[in-house]
């Protein structure tokens, strides 16, 4: 059992704040979805928590069981657990998926010792299999060239590799037509369990159809505003963000 | 006698006194023919004559120049054969010099022997196929700016590669040609000639290597590939001398009638290091691709310069150059595209890209054309840039630290180069061979 703690957390670009004093806790074992409208926040949120050097964090903590990994470069919080599936991700010409996973997969191991080779092929080829990915994919170079299904996709392959104790799945269904979103949602839902916390954001309630959320939270203007189950996802997209502007504007009030 | 005359020789040849050249010729085999003694004699009295670059040689715009020089070096037989270059790829045959001798070898296959193939020394070749050496040994221009330093290859040229492929033979192995400079102020003059027969097929792997990577050495090289009629040449250069050596290497192509070269010269070693590569387009349908990667680290200058020369209609070449830059490394390119009045329908490309790891390096690119004829496609460019930081970014997402991250940058921006190769077995063991670069 893992938990990720996000304490008050400020970030700004530049001078300017965008996420402003959000606190959220996600366990193991549980999905939650943050949903509101552009402009608010949500990828500025899981760029800064996965360490882009552009997203400064001012004030507030990111802790994994209670240490704080604000001080780590991006690699090191990766190599801590966390795992952003980009919105989108970098086309990386001339590296394979698979030299780059093993990259990942040897940046993983202890000093001096050496990946073994056809076991990492081995679960490669498990994995792809599970996730309904053919296996030439693997000479492909990163991401270059790809639909943005095959982008998707290769994400979700890059997360069934790595095993983040924690996904940041930024937009992941921007740009899919109903039967690639379908697929990462399948692979999403492979991956579920025990071992896995995952921050799904997002836009439309679209996805939460095919990923349904333990957690749904309300993102405005830099902050969490509203938090519920997975219900008010429905409501969200029954009556919109104006709800939520106004609920907040009345409350000011 | 007045010191003046006696300085100003001293500062044209350096080491490589007359008395140096007069035990150069006292050491070759007696049995060399004549006219090879008669062209080492006046390749010396040229070397003497010539002067060095200056800073105002259009061919030397950007070289270091002061760097340059002769002195500090000595002429010696290796006592022992040195490290071998290990690469992993299986051979057709090997030979491998040190400090211009030969110290060891592997042989054809029978086979290929009763077949006509030949992989020997030259001084062999010189002996026993005078008139195919005579031929094409050193028969090219040179038009690339080392007069001096072609002269003093050739006067001082000890023994070398001589590769023969009759007509409609194909060598499947690569042969592979291995030169060390041994010893700590050692001068070498590899040569490797390669003639391939009409219709004849091979690939060549050549290695330049020195024996301490901290040995102030000197090497000027130069080679000889010859492609007739319908031929098909591969030839691989892996140059890795000492960090401390001066190289100054001249590589001539000439392309036959609808053959094809196919060139990757590798640059990895020296502290100062000049390529000039010339391809001579000879008669239609000729194609040569002229490719080269360089891992140039601190304090290394690479400084390479081509000529394409269309003199046939219907000829292509291609070339890609793609530098990457780390520290305070310096590359030079300087690329000309000729093309004859009447070489129409040439088609001509010429790249030079750089990848700079750092903003101390500089990478200078000089692109040029020089087209007569009226019907022809030529293209060339040169550019420069950066490690994306978005893709830096998605690599350490993933665990990969800054480091690795930009070498798998790098390995991906050389991709394109070892993606022509058009044997794919030598494509995973060039990323091995530039690897150790990396890793060193």
């Amino acid at each position: 059992m893992s938990q990720l703690d996000i304490i008050d957390l400020h970030v700004s670009i530049g001078e300017k704040p965008i996420v402003k004093g959000l606190t959220l806790t996600i366990h193991s074992g549980e999905v939650h979805a943050i949903m509101g409208p552009n402009g608010t926040g949500k990828s500025t949120l899981s760029k800064a928590i996965a360490g882009h050097p552009d997203y400064g964090i001012t004030s507030g903590d990111v802790l994994i069981n209670g240490a704080s990994i604000l001080s780590q470069e991006a690699d090191e919080r990766a190599r801590a657990g966390i795992f952003l599936a980009f919105q989108y991700p970098s086309e990386i010409p001339g590296v394979s998926i698979a030299n780059f996973l093993r990259a990942a997969q040897q940046a993983r191991m202890a000093e001096g010792e050496e990946l073994d080779a056809s076991a990492y092929y081995k679960r490669l080829y498990s994995k792809m299999d599970l996730l309904k990915i053919d296996r030439k994919f693997t000479s492909r170079s990163v991401n270059d060239g790809f639909s943005g299904g095959e982008k998707k996709r290769c994400e979700i392959l890059q997360m069934a590799m790595l095993e983040p104790k924690f996904a940041l799945m930024d937009e992941t269904d921007s740009g899919l037509d109903i039967d690639a979103l379908r697929i990462v949602a399948d692979g999403v839902n492979t991956m579920r369990g025990p071992n896995l916390g995952v921050l799904l954001i997002t836009h439309y309630q679209r996805l939460l159809d095919y990923i349904v959320p333990d957690h749904v939270h309300v993102m405005y203007d830099g902050r969490i505003v509203k938090s519920g189950d997975k219900s008010l996802a429905l409501e969200l997209e029954a009556k919109g963000y104006d709800w939520i502007k106004k609920e907040l504007a009345a409350s000011a009030a | 006698m007045s010191v003046s005359t006696l300085s100003a020789p001293a500062a044209l040849v350096g080491s490589f006194t007359p008395d140096v050249f007069a035990a150069h010729l006292a050491s070759l085999p007696p049995s060399l023919p004549g006219w090879w003694v008669a062209r080492k004699r006046a390749a010396y009295a040229r070397f003497a004559s010539l002067p060095m670059p200056t800073r105002t040689d259009e061919m030397w715009r950007f070289s270091s120049i002061g760097t340059l020089t002769l002195d500090g070096f000595t002429l010696a037989a290796a006592a022992a054969a040195g490290p071998l270059a290990p690469s992993g790829i299986p051979e057709a045959a090997r030979l491998v010099f040190a400090n211009g001798r030969l110290v060891s070898r592997e042989l054809l296959s029978t086979d290929l022997i009763a077949r006509g193939v030949i992989v020997d020394t030259l001084h062999h070749a010189l002996v026993h196929h005078d008139a195919l050496v005579r031929e094409h040994l050193l028969a090219q221009p040179l038009k690339l700016g080392s007069p001096k330093f072609a002269a003093l290859h050739e006067a001082f040229l000890a023994d070398g590669a001589f590769i023969y492929v009759p007509r409609d033979v194909q060598v499947d192995l690569p042969i592979g040609v291995c030169s060390h400079a041994i010893g700590a102020t050692a001068a070498v003059f590899p040569h490797t000639l390669v003639v391939l027969a009409e219709n004849a097929r091979a690939t060549v792997i050549e290695y330049f290597g020195s024996d301490d990577d901290t040995s102030a050495q000197f090497a000027a090289g130069a080679n000889d590939l010859y492609a007739g009629h319908g031929a098909q040449l591969t030839y691989i250069g892996k140059q890795d001398w000492s960090h401390r050596a001066l190289s100054i290497q001249s590589n001539s192509t000439v392309v036959r009638r609808d053959a094809r070269v196919q060139s990757l010269n590798l640059h990895l070693g020296a502290r100062q290091a000049r390529h000039e590569s010339l391809s001579r387009l000879a008669a239609p349908g000729a194609f040569s691709e002229m490719l080269a990667l360089t891992v140039a680290e601190a304090g290394q200058e690479f400084d390479q310069r081509t000529l394409q020369i269309h003199e046939a209609p219907n000829t292509k070449s291609d070339l890609l150059y793609k530098n990457a830059l780390r520290g305070t490394a310096r590359t030079i390119f300087s690329g000309l595209i000729v093309v004859d009045p009447d070489a129409q329908k040439t088609d001509a490309y010429q790249s030079n890209r750089n990848l700079m790891l750092s903003d101390e390096a500089e990478a200078c690119s000089l692109p040029g054309l020089e087209i007569q004829a009226n019907d022809v496609r030529c293209t060339h460019g040169a550019t420069s840039s950066r490690i994306d930081p978005e893709q830096e970014f998605y690599l350490q997402s993933r665990g990969i630290a800054k480091v690795q991250a930009d070498e798998l940058l790098t390995f991906g921006f050389f991709e394109e180069v070892l993606a022509r190769l058009i044997d794919p077995d030598l494509h995973e063991a060039l990323r091995l061979l530039i690897q150790t670069k990396f890793t060193k």
